[in-house]
């Protein structure tokens, strides 16, 4: 089962190694995992996505909770929470499928953020499941590169 | 105060109240070791920094204060790992300072340079690498407070040269006692406690299971209160040993694989488990899926982690040992349904007779080690501060030597390092210089950290070294010869007369005896008591004796091979 952990830590160096490290020494699988500031400048949040039973969710919150420069974890649920992912996608795109291809772009509310001789590479924002949904779709027109920034996440209200 | 920052560091370990360290110098630690040979603080040069580690952990464990070790950059650094990696897996408060190339060197390859803190990450409570002298106070105070308060453990603070050479402005900050991200729970969740008590005062069956925890908490009296006030009998782990006296009649002595059969049978058949600063590791529970099969559970840790980690828990309460023992002690006074308890001495008497039955066993012919380690306990009155090395004469010693205060124990449970006693046992010794201290090793774990032999001798560590010696690395010849039909693949130590332990101890200028005779062993370890200085005994003892009984890897707890 998935689920998305907002950790709170201290911003200094090596912590992003103290938490990277405690997933995988103590065998947890990290589905995505996206570190960035927040509003305050000793503080940075990582957003990780581990998919473990429950059993071991508490063993991860409690080990996380262990570090000296974690300050705070909080587990998301999916329906209290807001969940974005951002994917750039370069699909190849000749005369004929290039119109198509904008066409899907506008209704999953993406962008053109380039375009090239062959491609064109697009922007789209969402939860997973939106996005694997477009990512399907531009296989058939044959995807060059792509990346995404794995889950952040806040709860709502 | 302007002052260097080697001078800050050794000045901010004086206002830690640190009287010695441990150490090994080398390029990058000079202007540390350069001002502390003024300092106050006495240091006790090892012959490798894997014994300044352990010397500072045996020296912690026997003083329940912090141990400090030093060494070097690169090399230096990589030798105390596996003496951090011991301290962290039981738990004991150690502060490692390391030296590291200048702060501009760092990430080129410099020479004797490692990556200290990424290397030492998954093995300390926590670590730093210092970049600013003006950081060195607020380090050192930190890591002090880190090391020796919640689940303690080890602390390593690596220090660039050219943050020992710089200067700063010297002010001790204000004492603390949380940090932003650590604030350590030890006061008990009051309705748990109260649901501990009601449990206990339904049980029919219930014992105490202890471990690390109640020492390092300081908690015995508060333990032994509780079991006497309701007979409830108490075993213990490897760690836990001198948590509750082996002496007293409600003790069954240690748990698990090499524990008493009666020990392992009452958890098999207990209704109760008050499992207090243990964390049911695999070498207690055997097989975890037929372990304690009637029983509720009581875990009462410091650590929120350990609780339901390995075994489901009814009631858990997080926090100290020694205030949650008194508190649980007060409401099961003021309970109103003692009278009501239900009858135990049914179980009483089952554990009475499982002890008649299956008594632990000293064999006669030839020269025994646990006869050897017997002696050892009735020479020493059993009041003698024991440190062992690891493998099989660590559990003769578990199960010979009964122990019966806390920190008179000493022996690496967690990572099982061979080599751990001798240096511990010197560190043990410093700590507690009053205290008459033995070391049992083995001749394999002996071999593996010999060297201190030299630190003992040139600081006139007055230590026992007994020696049991089989000429094996008895413990996995014992696999050997139980699981890997009798294939004794590499665990022959010994060819003809080498090694020869009396001579080795001789050319340190120590003094050394061989005893090959049973009746030669109380006389030998009588002599011992009386010299002066590190003095070293080799037991040449039988060299196929196993280690009974022994619930196999993987195999339940009341499966146990020579214990029925």
């Amino acid at each position: 089962m998935k689920h998305t952990l907002s950790v709170l830590v201290e911003n200094k160096p090596g912590v992003l190694a103290r938490v990277a490290g405690l997933f995988s020494r103590r065998g947890f699988n990290i589905d995505s995992l996206a570190v960035g500031v927040t509003e305050r400048d000793d503080v940075s949040r990582i957003t990780v996505v581990v998919d473990v039973e429950e059993h071991s969710l508490e063993q991860v919150y409690k080990q996380l909770n262990k570090l000296i420069n974690v300050l705070k974890v909080i587990d998301l649920p999916p329906d209290g929470s807001v969940i974005r992912e951002l994917v750039l996608i370069k699909v190849k795109a000749d005369a004929k499928s290039r119109a198509e291809i904008i066409e899907i772009v506008d209704i999953f509310r993406g962008k053109i953020v380039d375009v090239g001789k062959d491609t064109l590479t697009i922007e789209v924002t969402g939860t997973g499941t939106k996005l694997r949904a477009f990512e399907d779709l531009m296989k058939s027109y044959g995807i060059v590169e792509l990346v995404r920034t794995g889950m952040v996440a806040l709860p709502r209200g | 105060m302007k002052m260097t920052g080697a001078q800050a560091l050794v000045k901010s370990l004086e206002l830690e109240g640190v009287e010695v360290v441990f150490g090994y110098p080398g390029g990058v630690m000079l202007p540390i070791y350069d001002v502390l040979i003024d300092s106050k603080i006495r240091h006790i040069l090892t012959r490798h920094e894997q014994g300044a580690a352990h010397a500072a952990d045996g020296y912690a464990r026997a003083t329940g204060k912090v141990g400090v070790c030093m060494a070097t950059s690169g090399p230096g650094a990589t030798n105390l790992v596996t003496g951090i990696a011991t301290a962290h897996m039981d738990s004991q408060p150690i502060i490692a300072i390391t030296g590291q190339v200048a702060t501009h060197m760092i990430g080129t390859d410099a020479f004797q340079e490692a990556d200290t803190t990424g290397i030492t990450l998954p093995i300390v409570k926590h670590n730093y690498l210092l970049k600013d002298p003006r950081e060195i106070p607020y380090v050192i105070q930190e890591a002090f407070l880190i090391a020796s308060t919640g689940r303690r453990g080890p602390v390593l603070i690596d220090v660039p040269v050219d943050v020992s050479r710089g200067t700063l402005d010297f002010k001790y900050p204000e004492k603390r006692t949380s940090l932003p991200g650590y604030k350590p729970t030890t006061k008990g969740h009051s309705r748990q406690i109260k649901e501990a008590a009601k449990l206990i005062l339904k049980a029919t069956r219930p014992v105490i299971y202890t471990g690390g925890g109640v020492i390092a908490s300081g908690a015995s009296a508060e333990l032994a209160t509780l079991a006497k006030m309701l007979d409830i009998p108490v075993t213990t782990t490897l760690m836990g040993k001198g948590a509750f006296p082996e002496t007293h009649r409600l003790s069954l002595g240690m748990l698990g694989m090499h524990g008493t059969s009666y020990a392992n049978y009452v958890m098999m058949k207990t209704d109760l488990i008050i499992a207090v600063g243990a964390r049911f590791d695999d070498r207690i529970t055997g097989r975890l899926d037929t372990f304690a099969p009637h029983a509720r559970v009581i875990h009462i840790d410091i650590d929120p982690a350990e609780i339901g980690k390995n075994v489901a828990v009814d009631v858990p309460i997080v926090g100290d040992a020694k205030l949650i023992l008194k508190e649980l002690v007060a409401a099961l006074k003021g309970s109103s349904s003692v009278a009501e308890r239900p009858d135990i001495r049914p179980w009483l008497k089952q554990i009475d007779e499982w002890k008649k039955e299956y008594p632990l066993v000293i064999p006669s012919d030839g020269l025994k080690p646990q006869f050897v380690i017997d002696t050892i306990y009735r020479v020493t009155k059993g009041k003698a501060l024991v440190v062992t090395d690891v493998g099989q004469h660590q559990m003769w010693t578990a199960q010979f030597y009964k122990i019966s205060k806390p920190r008179q124990f000493i022996s690496s449970g967690g990572l099982g390092t061979m080599g751990f006693g001798l240096p511990a046992a010197i560190g043990a010794k410093i700590g507690r210089p009053k205290d008459r201290v033995i070391h049992i090793a083995g001749d394999g774990s002996f071999q593996m950290t010999v060297q201190e032999l030299a630190t003992a001798v040139l600081n006139n560590v007055s230590i026992t070294m007994a020696v049991i010696n089989n000429g094996y690395l008895g413990m996995v010849r014992q696999w050997q010869e139980l699981f890997y039909n009798k294939r004794y693949a590499h665990t022959c130590l010994r060819r003809g007369e080498s090694p020869d332990f009396v001579k080795l101890a001789e050319a340190y200028c120590a003094k050394g005896i061989r005893v090959t005779e049973p009746d030669e062993v109380e006389p030998a370890l009588l002599r011992a008591m009386r010299e002066e200085g590190p003095f070293l005994i080799d037991f040449v003892v039988d060299s196929e004796e196993n280690v009974f009984p022994m619930v196999a890897p993987g195999a339940s707890l009341d499966d146990m091979i020579g214990g029925k």
